[in-house]
């Protein structure tokens, strides 16, 4: 039999959740969906696995088939693994006037991918992502939470050698360190 | 009670009756085509467009028109509404277009396809499409997924009209498909291959407008319209017990619940929906199972009455032969 | 300089802080509001003729007095801070950097509606922010901004932001309602209205960031203060985005009424095009509002000066006009590819589509198809009229107005612009050696 790690969220990760379920009605513990599956998404690895899903179903006390509808109808949810930063780099209309198509071809060749695809060590996946709100300050990617704006091909040099010096463990949206709830 | 006006034809109707139920009341070619809305599934309706009509005027009250064409099966009637359907062309010519985006992902594999001769996208396609396609692209396709023994899903003839996700939430208890992914690549999926599998799951197959979801035990056995389907019932601890059997000579092809002139499970009580049980559905497919009680009486317009059975239901059915299939039946 | 209402303290530093944005006057309309009586709020923003600030411009006043109020039935105020609409990021500006100004101005809206609970929605990839606001409300229920006895008035209430998980759609209310919900953000059918039946079957108001926080201002000055702002039925003031080929992209908080012209060219807004080009076009409130080109921008088709207001952006409907929408202003410049950027637009919503109605799931992907072949040099005439017949067949057939969003930028590019769309089926080999859109300044020449 293969060893298989036991699905279950941190201690610190389940109070949080009790928390969030709290916020909405009784009865609506359904409501908290989302955020519970960005916490998961941060707690397993960056994706979240079938059996990922099914336990954030028994926590919520819906159907598993509830939340697969939901984790693939949403973008920032990862249904496939991906590599430890996920790069997502804004395609839309206004990053575009200002040359995303020009960041996202030089990052395909300096990380040797393409849109989509993640990179042999597993560190980094390239994900193009429509307009994230930051229109002005365009072009833009997203790294985790982090926003990184005005986008030159030097800059995105610098984020992507810090990324590999830095990033140990799968970057997330949902930080895990900082959001309390 | 609010009087309603479609096409010049007026009608009064309950409080709280949608455009397209007071289209039936009035019947024929008033009523306009719905795909997705099902009046025995609450929720149903709004998503497939193909109904919507043209509000010239709202109410008595308030006459102005409605600035866009509505779905007739989500918009309830006011008192003096007037609505166009086939009098008006630029409608007619908006759901040409609504048929036309329904088509230009669709296999049009009807050749293969079991559902053929009882499908309502063929009907639909047939009385309010254009003859070509403009669409040049390559035509969607899904990752195939088995979701059981019994129940055949092709993803590609699927018109998302959401009636099986209801069926699965309202008469079955427990639900293990779903709508998954979104926008033009969302599928009616388990996810993860996992068998539908409830007693009353076979009932998807009869809400599909499509081949989307058909018999498996039927799968290729014959054409809908070689078939001669017959009303019969047995006593059932599950459901109603009451059906139509597809025959072919003496052999039960496949069993549904019997349908009405919208392609909807007729009532099996006063306002208890005849579903029927995949038992009846899949299990017994013996003529000595059920009580035979005669030929079904099929709408005109459907395909399946185009052939031999049509000749036989002018020369009203032979009793003595309908004896003689039971008491074949019981030998 | 025009008066900033939102923006006022904006550079003060550590205004995010409860103590700064206090010190600042901030909390003071809370407490003001809650000496009033609810239906005397809800005066005062129908009297202020503020207008939605999502995009649709609908009276926030009248909205807020449709809410019904069944004895015993919970209702709620929920913020739509899902800002998606490509060009706008002002709601993302305001709540970074004044997260206080958004939790007054719920407390007070849920005051004035009788909301025990509300939530902010905020959109899943603003995970920054969402923790810049619950900081901030942790703050606020430690100050007793919220929570029991607020204020010692015996008021409780609660607020809570919530995080979606991306998705464009979920900036539609009803889609919005339906996530909250932890559900798919397909939109409902309406009616009901969320107003009858919201978040859980409950009476439910979708207020826009902006919108929520300028209440403050409108209930601390008066409604008619505020409505002295602005012209004619577009009162106040307006966060405008700015972005594109702007020599100052940024949000820009203005008086409802500033000249288009103004706008674009003056030092004290977005200080003219980069590098000195020439204005070609400009989409003025976010992605799905009809693409003007410069003369129609600038002047009306009747010669009159075009104003930054609801009415006369659309002057001349969209034969010749456009809509304010969301503020999302994207400027383009003479070397721009219309039509290049209109495929970016039809991506998008092809992209974001929920799939539940057919003529949008099925129409927005073929008019990305269709103009993927033109700009790859396969185009044909037909096609750019096919382009036109299927956008008519998309616009106001489907559930939501994701259908129009999608069928508007298609219909005005093709109305003003059909020549280019013409020049990349004639010439498609001209097209391909210099495909003219702009790139980023120090491009590398290999990737040329």
């Amino acid at each position: 039999m293969s060893e298989q790690k036991e699905i279950k969220f941190s201690e610190d990760a389940l109070a949080l959740v009790d928390r969030i379920i709290r916020r909405y009605p009784e009865g609506k513990q359904k409501s908290a969906l989302l955020p519970v599956l960005h916490i998961a998404q941060a707690e397993f690895g960056g994706w979240l696995p079938a059996p990922v899903m099914d336990y954030v179903a028994s926590l919520l006390r819906i159907q598993p088939i509830e939340v697969y509808e939901v984790a693939s109808f949403y973008t920032m949810f990862n249904l496939k693994p991906v590599g430890k930063c996920v790069v997502e780099v804004c395609r839309t209309g206004p990053c575009w006037l200002m040359g995303a198509e020009d960041i996202v071809k030089y990052m395909e060749k300096k990380l040797g991918i393409r849109e989509g695809e993640t990179t042999a060590d597993g560190m980094f996946t390239i994900k193009t992502v429509e307009c994230l709100a930051s229109c002005g300050t365009a072009p833009m990617m997203q790294i985790g939470e982090t926003y990184h704006e005005n986008l030159t091909l030097q800059k995105v040099d610098e984020i992507l050698d810090t990324c590999r010096t830095t990033v140990k463990e799968p970057v997330s949206h949902w930080r895990k360190d900082k959001i309390k709830g | 009670m609010p009087k309603v006006t479609i096409d010049g034809h007026t009608i009064e109707v309950p409080e709280g009756t949608t455009i397209l139920q007071a289209a039936r009341m009035i019947g024929g070619d008033v009523t306009p085509p719905a795909m997705c809305y099902y009046s025995k599934l609450k929720t149903s309706g709004g998503y497939c467009r193909t109904c919507i009509v043209k509000v010239t005027k709202g109410s008595e009250k308030d006459p102005r028109p409605m600035p866009k064409p509505v779905a007739s099966c989500r918009t309830t009637v006011m008192d003096g509404m007037e609505v166009q359907n086939n009098s008006a062309p630029d409608l007619l010519e908006a759901r040409k277009g609504v048929v036309e985006f329904l088509l230009i992902n669709h296999p049009l594999d009807c050749p293969i396809c079991d559902q053929a001769g009882e499908c309502h996208l063929q009907d639909l396609s047939y009385e309010n499409g254009l003859s070509t396609s403009r669409y040049e692209f390559k035509r969607r396709e899904f990752e195939k997924i088995d979701i059981g023994d019994k129940i055949k899903l092709h993803m590609t003839r699927c018109i998302l009209c959401y009636r099986c996700v209801k069926v699965a939430d309202q008469v079955c208890d427990t639900r293990v498909h779903g709508v998954i992914n979104r926008g033009d690549v969302a599928e009616i999926s388990t996810y993860i291959e996992k068998a539908v599998d409830h007693d009353f799951s076979g009932n998807m197959i009869d809400v599909c407008p499509v081949g989307a979801l058909t018999d498996r035990t039927f799968r290729f056995k014959s054409r809908v319209w070689f078939t001669r389907p017959m009303d019969a019932h047995r006593d059932c601890k599950t459901c109603c017990g009451r059906v139509v059997l597809y025959m072919s000579g003496n052999e039960v092809l496949r069993v549904s619940a019997r349908k009405d002139q919208w392609g909807e499970v007729e009532d099996a009580s006063e306002g208890r929906a005849g579903w029927i049980c995949n038992e009846c559905r899949f299990e017994k497919k013996e003529l000595k199972d059920w009580t035979v009680e005669g030929p079904r009486n099929i709408d005109r317009h459907s395909v399946i009455s185009q052939n031999q059975y049509l000749e036989k239901k002018n020369l009203r059915i032979d009793v003595s032969n309908q004896k003689q299939i039971e008491e074949k039946a019981h030998n | 300089m025009g008066r900033k209402l939102l923006t006022e303290h904006i550079n003060v530093p550590g205004i995010r802080n409860l103590e700064t944005y206090r010190r600042q006057g901030g909390y003071e309309t809370l407490k003001k509001a809650l000496a009033m009586k609810p239906e005397d709020i809800v005066e005062e923003v129908k009297k202020s003729g503020l207008r939605g600030r999502g995009g649709a411009g609908f009276p926030t006043g009248m909205k807020w007095s449709f809410l019904a109020k069944p004895e015993g039935v919970p209702r709620y105020l929920v913020c739509n801070a899902d800002e998606s609409e490509p060009g706008t990021f002002k709601d993302r500006y305001m709540m970074e950097r004044l997260p206080h100004l958004l939790i007054e101005g719920m407390a007070i809206g849920s005051f004035a509606l009788g909301c025990r609970t509300s939530y902010i929605y905020i959109r899943g990839e603003l995970m920054y922010v969402f923790q810049i606001l619950q900081e901030a409300i942790d703050e606020a229920y430690a100050a007793g901004l919220l929570g029991k006895n607020i204020m010692g008035t015996g008021w409780d209430f609660d607020l809570h932001v919530h995080c979606g998980g991306g998705a464009y759609i979920c900036g539609e209310e009803t889609a919005l309602i339906e996530s909250l919900e932890g559900k798919r953000g397909n939109p409902r059918i309406k009616p009901p209205f969320p107003a009858i039946r919201g978040v859980w079957d409950c009476p439910t108001v979708v207020n826009n960031v902006e919108s929520i926080m300028a209440v403050v201002p409108i209930v601390r000055d008066g409604g008619e203060t505020y409505a002295s702002i602005g012209i004619g039925k577009s009162t106040g003031t307006k966060l405008i985005s700015a972005c594109g080929h702007l020599k100052k992209p940024g949000v820009y908080e203005i008086e409802l009424g500033v000249p288009v012209e103004e706008f674009i060219y003056s030092d004290e807004y977005c200080g003219g095009i980069r590098n000195d080009k020439k204005l070609k076009a400009v989409v003025a409130g976010g992605s799905s509002v009809p693409v003007l080109p410069a003369e129609l921008i600038l002047k009306t088709a009747a010669g009159e000066p075009r104003l930054m207001s609801y009415e006369s952006l659309a002057e001349g409907g969209f034969a010749s006009g456009t809509m304010l929408g969301s503020g999302g202003f994207i400027v383009m410049d003479e070397d721009t590819s219309i039509v290049k950027n209109l495929w970016t637009f039809t991506r998008f919503y092809h992209h974001e589509s929920c799939g539940q109605c057919s003529p949008c799931r099925e129409g927005t992907g073929w008019m990305e198809k269709i103009l993927h072949k033109i700009l790859d040099g396969h185009g044909t005439l037909s096609d750019v009229d096919l382009l036109w017949d299927i956008q008519s067949k998309i616009e106001g057939k489907t559930i939501c107005p994701l259908g129009d969003a999608a069928a508007w930028p298609v219909a005005s590019a093709i109305r003003h612009f059909r020549h280019e769309f013409e020049e990349y089926v004639r010439n498609p080999q001209a097209i391909r050696t210099d495909h003219h859109y702009y790139r980023v300044n120090n491009l590398s020449p290999e990737l040329a």
